[in-house]
């Protein structure tokens, strides 16, 4: 059993920071849209409000992971261009993809719109993350204040979710290769 | 009698709750203004060469590096510029909303290759 390093970083990126922000952001999606509803303010002693701030905080940090590692470490590899006359583009995987009209879409759709796309979950999140801790519990106080957030994370939900989709996508038609070889496990003989 | 402890005590913050909506303001539109420039740049890297290599910080990321980076730094500084003028203010939140709403979602099209091509006529 092996992985590459360009599949563990690739990994990391997706699995790791992109997915986990997904999930993250839902659940702030779920608690802003939970206060549309309630009938008495919460309130939280001081342990739970910083509790809060490091969720939110910890929700930008990933979102930030994921779009820098996406861009500075997986995206140059994605994107390499095949020598001349390469025999194989197994570890060019925009090429591969462009190679056939079948998978050529994931990339002219799915990365392109990714690419770009993904940089406004982070950008809103980073916001709502802000607002949250700035207003606390008088956010109820403001509810035009907090109907923007819940409009701005769903739409965060929904880039990352179409980063995460088509990254998912394009990975699993060309995926990056290479790099160290690091063996997990050794099969006995 | 009350045995909390003071990290069980429940918070009620002064600050929080006379703080106006401006800072929560500055804050919704310049994300909104951020996500737009952002399109906007990726769009032109997309039109022009000469754009693409102006945009081209990092060569192994492309027009990628530029287009977010400039997008991210102005985005703070259109927070940071806006957050300076509206803080201690109340300001008319459901237009400042609105717009910046019309940016997030302009932003969104404008990503959507089918979109950019569409207005390119690629």
């Amino acid at each position: 059993m092996e992985v590459s390093s360009r599949a563990l970083f690739t990994q990391l990126h997706g699995l790791l920071f992109g997915a986990f922000f997904l999930l993250a952001i839902f659940a702030v999606v779920v608690e802003l849209w939970r206060t549309l509803y309630e009938i008495e303010p919460r309130t939280l002693t001081r342990a739970g409000r910083s509790l809060e701030h490091y969720y939110l905080i910890a929700t930008v940090l990933l979102g930030w992971a994921a779009v820098l590692t996406g861009a500075y470490i997986v995206y140059p590899w994605y994107r390499a261009i095949p020598p001349a006359g390469a025999a194989s583009l197994a570890q060019y995987p925009q090429a591969l993809l462009k190679s056939s009209p079948a998978t050529a879409g994931w990339h002219s759709l799915g990365m392109e719109w990714k690419e770009h796309v993904a940089w406004f979950a982070p950008i809103v999140m980073t916001m709502v993350a802000y607002v949250s801790i700035q207003y606390g519990f008088s956010i109820r106080k403001h509810p035009h204040l907090r109907n923007a957030l819940l409009v701005f994370v769903l739409v965060a939900f929904f880039a990352a979710g179409v980063a995460g989709y088509f990254g998912a996508e394009i990975d699993d038609h060309a995926p990056v290769q290479g790099g160290v070889i690091y063996h997990l496990l050794q099969e006995a003989r | 009698m009350n045995s909390r402890s003071p990290a069980q005590a429940a918070v009620p913050n002064s600050a929080e709750s006379s703080l106006p909506n401006g800072l929560g303001a500055a804050a919704i539109l310049s994300a909104g203004i951020g996500c737009f420039l952002l399109s906007i740049f990726a769009v032109a890297a997309d039109a022009s060469k000469p754009v693409a290599k102006f945009f081209t910080y990092y060569v192994p990321t492309g027009p990628l590096s530029g287009v977010s980076t400039t997008a991210s730094v102005l985005w703070l500084l259109t927070w940071f510029a806006l957050a300076r003028v509206w803080s201690l203010r109340t300001v008319a939140l459901v237009k400042i909303n609105v717009a910046a709403f019309v940016f997030l979602v302009l932003g969104i099209l404008l990503t959507f290759p089918p979109f950019a091509d569409l207005l390119l006529r690629k």
